[in-house]
């Protein structure tokens, strides 16, 4: 049936066909199944002497989803990555993937791959034989592995280039090579440890366009771990935020965005605009917020600290009569540096719709 | 001064001080052919008459010694050179530069000192008898160094995730030793080997510490010149050291640059360039 058909069809189609019978998630060694959460952490713990690097941990990842582990350094979410790839064990807590307990699985016999931050390549193999690896310590012939890894370097747009050595390639190119030396044993899920950390911003801004497609073409589940919240709000479908060895919210960027739960997730996704009024606090966004002259009808009065000028937006800081600060972005629409500059010192009236504004809890309770 | 001239001169000084290394081992090695016993300039008959008595005398017993003696204290320092050098390079421990400090102090301190220290703690302290091993506990302190800071030097390079890599792709705990660790440190291993080898078949000074009534080959030769006797045997010796050493030496220096990190890299690519451009976590 099969032949029949291809041989009449176009090369191309062919070619095409074959890449997603290679590369599809349906030819995982593990298939994902409907429902099960591709990882699941319940209560997982992990510490280090006295310090606790992850407490109580609990997140659960759909199949095909983009995750992100969102958080400053030292907040949990590398450990928590490694806590799923194996490498590190949890003191409590149990560790799920496609619904089978892996708690106390090694790393090697668990149904992921991980791309790591320093890229991790064998400096002693080619481009190729770092891609084959793994296909090479499960006993694949060396024909079938090495055309499997053309395809996938072809596929993170590194053709022709399987025999250089990690040290002949820049950056970037090392970057990919890592990524394709995950990807080629089509785990389930692929685990992500800053893997831009160490690329420009340009090339960092099209790696970001470039793994989103791969995820969604490759339909892998990905668990990405970065402090960057740029990053985390243009690339995931859904995101964790660490603090402190715990989640502080988990939610979609949208969600997380406009309705950050608690002032660290205000503060840490976006701009910490925290107002207290009357016993309540709540957060608004820079953006949302209209700047009118004082004159110019109601909202809180105040006087404007600092302009800082940033190309496409200017930045303002507002010192508010009834107490407090707060950031306000305006559109360089029809103004000048000059003229957003001469702004300090300037009183001002700052109003919002109060749809905009978000009740947090008070820190510490 | 002209680029060119520059470039003469600088020729000059480089074979001027290669010939001030190696023109009196050149020498030394052709007295091994000299005929008569005493030695005299220019060499008026050339014989391989010494090199059979050399072999006769007991310059082949203390040879035996000494490339015993370097046999075992090069193997032990393989083990407890990489043993220290993992331990600082990857683990954090208390005391840790306190290690680093401790292990390469003996390399620095005078060999009498090193020397007469043994002496003491191995004959007097322990009432140990001089053996082949207390030979090799002094050869020691110094060869564990070389491999220690080779494989120290290597470890810091390479990037800490390599085995986790390896893990993390399937390898079981064989694999990732011989496809990973062993290829990473295997070139660091042979080099720091051979510097160790090389430096315990020419030691003195320790040795006579802890030799006792052994003789080891240099031991040999010290007391064959102080004596005054067997001088072209001697001198013998002396050409089969050289060449004994030259070729371990020479085979540690290509080994260190032929890295694998480097080999074939196809443009001026450094070792320098590679630290900098892997971050250092």
């Amino acid at each position: 049936m099969r032949s029949g058909c291809g041989l009449k069809r176009p090369h191309r189609v062919a070619i095409i066909e074959h890449r997603m019978a290679t590369l599809a998630p349906a030819a995982s060694e593990t298939e994902p199944v409907a429902g099960v959460p591709a990882v699941r952490l319940s209560g997982v713990r992990r510490t280090y002497g006295e310090v606790v690097a992850v407490a109580n941990v609990d997140l659960e990842i759909a199949a095909g989803e983009f995750f992100t582990l969102l958080g400053p350094s030292g907040s949990g979410k590398t450990t928590t990555l490694r806590v799923i790839a194996g490498f590190e064990r949890p003191d409590a807590g149990h560790v799920e993937l496609q619904g089978v307990d892996v708690t106390h699985v090694a790393p090697a016999q668990r149904a992921v791959n991980t791309v790591f931050q320093d890229y991790a390549l064998f400096p002693h193999m080619t481009v190729a034989e770092n891609v084959e690896y793994g296909l090479r310590v499960k006993g694949m012939p060396k024909s079938e592995r090495r055309s499997r890894a053309e395809e996938v370097l072809d596929r993170v747009r590194l053709p022709g280039l399987g025999d250089r050595k990690p040290v002949q390639l820049s950056g970037g190119q090392r970057q990919r090579v890592a990524l394709a030396r995950a990807i080629v044993n089509r785990p389930p899920v692929l685990l992500l440890d800053e893997p831009l950390g160490a690329l420009d911003l340009k090339l960092r801004q099209e790696m970001q366009i470039f793994l989103k497609e791969l995820q969604r073409e490759l339909a892998i589940t990905f668990v990405y771990v970065t402090h960057d919240q740029e990053e985390a709000l243009t690339m995931s479908d859904r995101l964790a935020v660490f603090n402190a060895g715990g989640i502080e919210q988990t939610g979609t960027p949208a969600d997380v965005y406009e309705h950050p739960q608690s002032e660290f997730v205000a503060g840490f996704v976006g701009v910490s605009n925290v107002l207290e009024r009357g016993g309540r606090r709540v957060t608004i966004r820079p953006e949302k917020i209209r700047m009118t002259d004082e004159s110019g009808g109601d909202g809180e009065a105040g006087t404007i600290r600092e302009v800082v000028y940033v190309g496409m937006v200017t930045r303002y800081v507002v010192d508010l009569d009834g107490g407090g600060e707060l950031v306000v972005v305006r559109q360089n629409l029809e103004t000048s540096s000059q003229e957003a500059l001469a702004e300090q010192g300037k009183r001002v009236r700052l109003s919002w719709r109060p749809e905009h504004t978000y009740e947090i809890e008070k820190e510490g309770t | 001064m002209t680029q060119r001239g520059t470039r003469i001169s600088l020729a000059v000084w480089t074979a001027l001080v290669i010939a001030f290394l190696w023109i009196p081992l050149v020498i030394i090695a052709l007295y091994a052919f000299n005929g008569p016993t005493l030695q005299g300039w220019p060499i008026s008959n050339w014989t391989l008459h010494w090199f059979r008595v050399a072999w006769d005398s007991d310059a082949r017993s203390a040879l035996w010694l000494s490339l015993r003696v370097g046999l075992i204290a090069t193997g032990l320092a393989l083990v407890l050179g990489t043993m220290a050098a993992t331990a600082v390079a990857r683990f954090r421990f208390f005391g840790r530069e306190a290690v680093s400090f401790l292990l390469v102090l003996p390399l620095a301190l005078p060999g009498i000192i090193t020397g007469i220290a043994l002496n003491r703690a191995l004959f007097s302290t322990l009432a140990l008898s001089p053996s082949l091993w207390s030979i090799v506990i002094g050869h020691a302190t110094f060869c564990v160094v070389l491999v220690y800071n080779n494989v120290v030097a290597r470890l810091r390079r390479s990037s800490p995730s390599l085995l986790e890599a390896s893990q993390d792709l399937g390898a079981d705990g064989w694999q990732t030793f011989r496809f990973v660790l062993w290829p990473v440190l295997s070139t660091a291993l042979v080099a720091g080997g051979l510097l160790a080898f090389a430096l315990s078949f020419d030691e003195v000074i320790v040795t006579t510490f802890t030799a006792g009534a052994q003789e080891t080959l240099p031991i040999w030769i010290l007391d064959n010149i102080e004596r005054g006797q067997q001088l072209p045997v001697v001198n013998v010796v002396a050409f089969f050291v050289i060449v004994a050493t030259t070729i371990p030496v020479m085979l540690a220096q290509r080994m260190m640059r032929d890295t694998g990190l480097i080999r074939r890299a196809g443009g001026p690519v450094t070792e320098a360039v590679e630290a900098a451009e892997i971050p250092a976590i």
